[in-house]
């Protein structure tokens, strides 16, 4: 086309960005490339190949790593941790920084690299990922320098095993490796096998920014790399990448003791209500589900909009669609590029394909010839019950649905498996600051959307997986509490004929929904004191009364609603009446047990003091991020918390947890000690007497072995914490994979509950949620 | 749909090409619902100029395009009729004729040459048989204070004098203190002293407060018959931004959509640098369309944009970077 006529059309034309530094770097290591272990790269071995999507094109041969690799890597990491953990904060930060420094130093290549290995439209690697990746290790720099000092009495883990998905490969790298380092941890990661080509790279970087060897090792592969990573001697996993495989991986951990993150898929609502700025919000959902070819496990799938303008919004929408531009992902004009793989792009096409309800609108944009494209695609027109609005599809469409009203809204927002990212449109900062917490996400943006920053948490609830990266909250999961704990010593009820000691008969209940309730079963044990005397009956709680108490503890949801004061107001209230009767016991506890009854209740007392102080003062954060607004981190509720309860310390260990957590606006759901239970059917009496609402505090008797997998289980129970004298770790997180809830183990260690109490309970009985509220008029 | 091109010789007026927009009555309801999320704009319009790049040939010729664009304006306390035929000579031919024959794009002008009232004669004598329209600035121009009967005879003056379109600023006034009824009165007074002479509603963004003003200026002044509506006089302290351009070309659309009548939209002050110009031709295309790229619906109110495109050209021709005084000053 000449000029001239370019004058009369005024069409785009390409606009190229050269593949020539990626390509060169590809060359400069023969196309060819081993594992990165211990600072060194191995022969290559067993190849696959790197394509790109774009074109088909060969990129690179990478190895399959294989068990031999992950122990060589998980040793060369072992080897390397203790050094790399006494080089200090300062020293770590030192290095972190380097890496940082060197991201921005080859950012261009970075960029290259990453758009030809996985698809993506190099704008956005150039202007997202990669400078997201730098932000990621500066942060976590300054948290290498801060860890001594605000976080005494922290601890690396170890080593970490972190496998990454291919749709952020370098960002993704970033939030693993930067926060793992900063605390200590030595890694092993597997980058996906799609997109290996930005680790690789990064390997170089390592040993560019002195990086010791060692604490970073990569090891590329497929699957099975992954099996063997999670299977490997390592202290911690973590993952990112799809429910399926993330539960997987809650399986075959549980009970290994090997701490887990995981951050799983999504179907993320993207409310718009009739108040909001359209034009605003319908460009917000080209960065929600056309960025990364909607390929985010973020992305906003899920248009949720109030009906008496969703006519006009799809209208409006569909021409904004139009005019996007799918092609060359490395060509700087295009704002959509290629599905990673085949394999992804024929997933996306069976799944709206097999869709016929709806109406379907394509975008009128060119595809391509060759490569992986999918075009942008709206369904509109479909309900809550349509396969596409609850399964993931994780590309370029976007499945629509109306609301009335705001509650309307919450609720089909909510109706979800997942818990990952919420956006919701509206000018009214009361509907806005109102909608937010009410939203099952562990990130939500307010006029925005697909905002992210290494100071602000991410992560999800329900099977959206659990932990946060990025924050100060991030740093939980790469530390842990100094100090090592003694194995647990079972606790064995005592046995015996003795008489019983009350002279008039009493029945230990259940306490069900505020009310003392028979067990379902019928069953009763006896309890006997050390010297055998029968101290009573005790109901044996079966799975019917597990349902009964998980539904009167959802039932009891205004108690998250109430104020702190309220709560604060409650536990003293207790710690009052409790303190009324506790001489009766104390002397219950020690016939119970045979000893130090008194000085239990003076502690459970203090206990609960220190939570009724917490309740008011555990407060969520402003995030220093780098937009014009606020990333609020609040402190919300998990919701129903169902606690196995410690053996020995039969009324301490259960008021150590139960109240934390409902300090926080959680319900409970306790299962008292096993051999020692009518400390807590006593304690039932001073609950009653203390107008804790019905359903905040369930408390059963039974067996743990017997409750804790029907606990696990039940996917209303949203997370599980397990205190139990025997070890039931193992089958709690194997048995909690079902709905991914968060479990808090004792891995088979004791706990000494006369100083068990602060942050760690604290942090256990809430979730972080990062709301994004941009500002300015 | 016909393409302005640069051998045209006829005005490019937009009644050659549409029909011009009559107004409608004042919508309060429409204008109490506008929203505009001032964050999110600034997004949108701080990701744009990474979105869209052009190239080599297609670079040129939208530099080309955004010449055949550009209200080549003096506004100043000193200007002279000597000042003004300068400034024609350098409107009829933007761009040395060898760069423009090596381009194949000879006979290339800018869309229209804008002056104050006084240089209104001037400028046509200095015009004449090159097509290119005057434009006066108006009714006050640039604080709009002076009485409301001297701000329309002035209007009509320019007219008569020859100029084919008015520049108009509006009362801020009105927009601040909300009084939309009292904007569209004024507006459509001025509009109907324009008779044939295209209006453009001068909204003076830098000076409305919030993008929300502007949006809600945009729409009453459209309603009240504005045949363009642009940013700036130049003379506030923020002039074209971005964010703003965003805001008023979506009132455009919705106005568009509405009632379907096209109206022009005029980015003027700040805007210096060819690549600067380039952003905006692509914000246009993708929000607006194609259509909205010719010189009846698109104008840059701009005096220094011609020499960085002028270099930029010939950038392009040689692969040199040029220097400022090789080419003719306007």
């Amino acid at each position: 086309m000449t000029v001239k006529e370019i004058f009369g059309t005024l069409d785009y034309g390409p606009a190229p960005e050269s593949p020539a530094p990626a390509l060169d770097w590809i060359a400069g290591h023969g196309g060819i490339f081993g594992q990165f272990i211990g600072g060194v790269w191995t022969a290559p071995e067993d190849c696959f190949t790197s394509h790109n999507p774009a074109t088909g094109a060969p990129l690179a041969q990478v190895s399959q790593g294989g068990p031999h690799e992950i122990e060589a890597a998980v040793r060369a990491a072992r080897k390397a941790q203790p050094g790399w953990a006494a080089l200090g904060g300062h020293g770590r930060a030192r290095v972190l920084y380097a890496i940082a420094r060197a991201l921005q130093k080859h950012a261009r290549l970075f960029a290259v690299l990453e758009s030809l290995d996985n698809g993506k439209p190099i704008r956005e690697a150039r202007d997202i990922d990669i400078p997201l990746a730098q932000r990621h290790f500066y942060y976590h720099a300054g948290m290498a320098q801060l860890m001594e000092a605000e976080l005494p009495g922290r601890e690396a883990l170890g080593v970490c095993g972190q496998i990454v998905p291919w749709n952020f490969p370098l960002l993704m790298l970033a939030w693993k490796i930067a926060p793992a380092l900063a605390m200590g941890n030595t890694a092993v990661l597997k980058p996906a096998e799609y997109t290996p080509l930005t680790a690789l790279l990064f390997a170089d970087v390592c040993r560019e920014a002195g990086v010791p060897p060692g604490v970073v090792n990569i090891v590329t592969g497929d699957g099975r790399t992954g099996e063997a990573l999670v299977n490997a001697p390592v202290d911690k996993i973590a993952f990112t990448g799809s429910t399926a495989v993330g539960r997987r991986i809650r399986e075959v951990t549980a009970g290994s003791g090997k701490a887990l993150t995981l951050e799983l898929g999504g179907k993320s609502p993207y409310i718009v209500f009739d108040d909001a700025d359209l034009d605003s919000a319908i460009e917000g959902l080209v960065d929600a589900i056309w960025f990364n070819q909607g390929q985010v496990c973020c992305a906003g799938s899920r248009l949720i909009v109030q009906e008496g303008i969703a006519d006009g919004f799809h209208a409006r929408l569909r021409v904004r669609m139009d005019g996007l531009r799918v092609g060359d992902p490395l060509d700087k004009c295009i704002d959509i590029g290629a599905i990673v793989d085949r394999t992804q792009l024929e997933r996306i096409t069976r799944m709206v394909e097999a869709e016929t309800a709806g109406e379907r609108h394509v975008a009128a944009v060119t595809l391509p010839d060759l490569g992986c494209f999918y075009p942008p695609t709206l369904i509109t027109g479909l309900s809550t019950a349509s396969p596409l609005m609850q399964e993931e599809i994780f590309g370029p469409v976007l499945v629509s649905t109306t609301f009335r009203t705001p509650a309307e809204a919450v609720e089909i927002a909510n109706n979800t498996r997942y818990g990952l990212a919420a956006t919701l449109w509206t000018e009214n900062i009361n509907l806005a600051l109102d909608i937010a917490p009410k939203l099952a996400a562990g990130v939500v943006w307010v006029n925005a959307t697909n905002l992210f920053d290494a100071a602000a948490g991410f992560g999800g609830v329900r099977e959206s997986g659990f932990g946060r990266e990025g924050g100060w909250e991030g740093l939980a999961a790469y530390t842990r509490a100094k100090g090592a704990a003694k194995a647990l010593k079972p606790v064995v009820a005592f046995g015996g004929d003795g008489a019983p000691v009350d002279t008039v008969d009493r029945t230990a209940k259940l306490y069900i929904g505020g009310k003392q309730a028979r067990p379902d079963g019928g069953l009763s044990r006896a309890v006997h004191g050390p010297k055998g005397a029968l101290l009573g009956q005790v109901s044996l709680a079966n799975r019917k009364d597990v349902r009964n108490a998980v539904e009167a503890a959802q039932g009891a949801k205004g108690w998250g609603r109430t104020t702190a004061h309220a709560r604060a107001q409650i536990l003293y209230y207790i710690a009052e009446n409790l303190a009324a009767r506790a001489g009766e016991l104390a002397a219950r506890i020690d016939a119970l047990t045979g000893r130090g009854g008194k000085a239990e209740v003076e502690a459970s007392i203090r206990r609960l003091f220190t939570y009724a102080a917490w309740a008011d003062k555990f407060d969520g954060q402003v995030r220093s991020v780098p937009i014009r607004g606020v990333a609020l981190a609040m402190r919300e509720p998990v919701g129903v918390i169902a606690a196995l309860c410690p053996d020995e310390a039969p009324l301490l260990g259960l008021v150590s947890l139960m109240a934390p957590a409902i300090a926080m606006g959680n319900r409970v759901v306790l299962v008292a000690s096993d051999p020692f239970p009518l400390a807590a059917t006593d304690f039932i009496q001073v609950l009653e007497t203390s107008d804790v609402p019905g359903g905040v505090v369930n408390i059963l008797t039974g067996a743990h072995g017997e409750l804790a997998p029907v606990l696990a289980a039940h996917a209303d129970v949203d997370a599980l914490w397990c205190f139990s004298g025997q070890d039931l770790s193992g089958v709690v997180e194997r048995a909690s994979a079902g709905n991914l809830k968060r479990t808090w183990v004792n891995n088979g260690r004791t706990t000494d509950w006369t100083g068990a109490e602060g942050r760690a309970f604290l942090e256990a009985a809430t979730e972080v949620k990062t709301v994004w509220i941009p500002y300015g008029e | 749909m016909t393409l302005a091109t640069p051998t045209t010789q006829a005005p490019q007026l937009p009644q050659l090409h549409l029909p011009r927009n009559p107004g409608m009555d004042l919508d309060l309801d429409w204008v109490a619902r506008v929203q505009a999320n001032t964050s999110a704009i600034e997004r949108r319009a701080a990701t744009l100029p990474g979105r869209r790049s052009v190239k080599k040939d297609h670079q040129a010729a939208w530099l080309c395009r955004a010449i055949s664009l550009i209200d080549l304006t003096t506004l100043s306390g000193d200007d002279t009729p000597g000042r003004v035929r300068r400034l024609c000579a350098k409107a009829r031919q933007p761009v040395a004729p060898g760069i423009l024959s090596a381009l194949g794009m000879t006979g290339l002008t800018v869309g229209a040459v804008c002056v104050y009232h006084d240089m209104v004669e001037t400028a046509v004598e200095a015009l004449q048989g090159s097509g290119i329209p005057v434009a006066a600035v108006s009714t006050g121009f640039p604080a709009g204070l002076s009485p409301l009967a001297l701000r329309i005879a002035e209007i009509g003056q320019s007219v008569a004098a020859g100029a084919a379109e008015i520049d108009i600023v509006i009362s801020r006034r009105h927009v601040l203190t909300g009084n939309w009824q009292a904007l569209y009165d004024e507006m459509r007074e001025m509009r109907a002293a324009c008779g044939a002479a295209h209006v453009k509603a001068i909204l003076a963004t830098g000076e409305l407060g919030t993008l929300r003003n502007v949006a809600k200026a945009s729409l009453v002044c459209m309603m009240g018959g504005a045949d363009f509506i642009k940013t700036s006089t130049g003379k506030e302290t923020v002039n074209a931004t971005l964010p703003v351009s965003l805001t008023m070309i979506r009132a455009i659309r919705a106005y568009h959509d509405r009632t379907g009548y096209r109206i022009g939209y005029k980015p003027a002050g700040g805007i210096s640098k060819a690549k600067d110009a380039l952003v905006y031709l692509a914000l246009m295309k993708d929000e607006l369309g194609d259509r909205w790229l010719q010189p009846d619906l698109f104008r840059f109110g701009a005096s220094s944009l011609l020499g960085d495109i002028e270099r930029q050209l010939d950038h392009h021709l040689t692969g040199a970077y040029s220097a400022g005084w090789r080419h003719a000053m306007a």
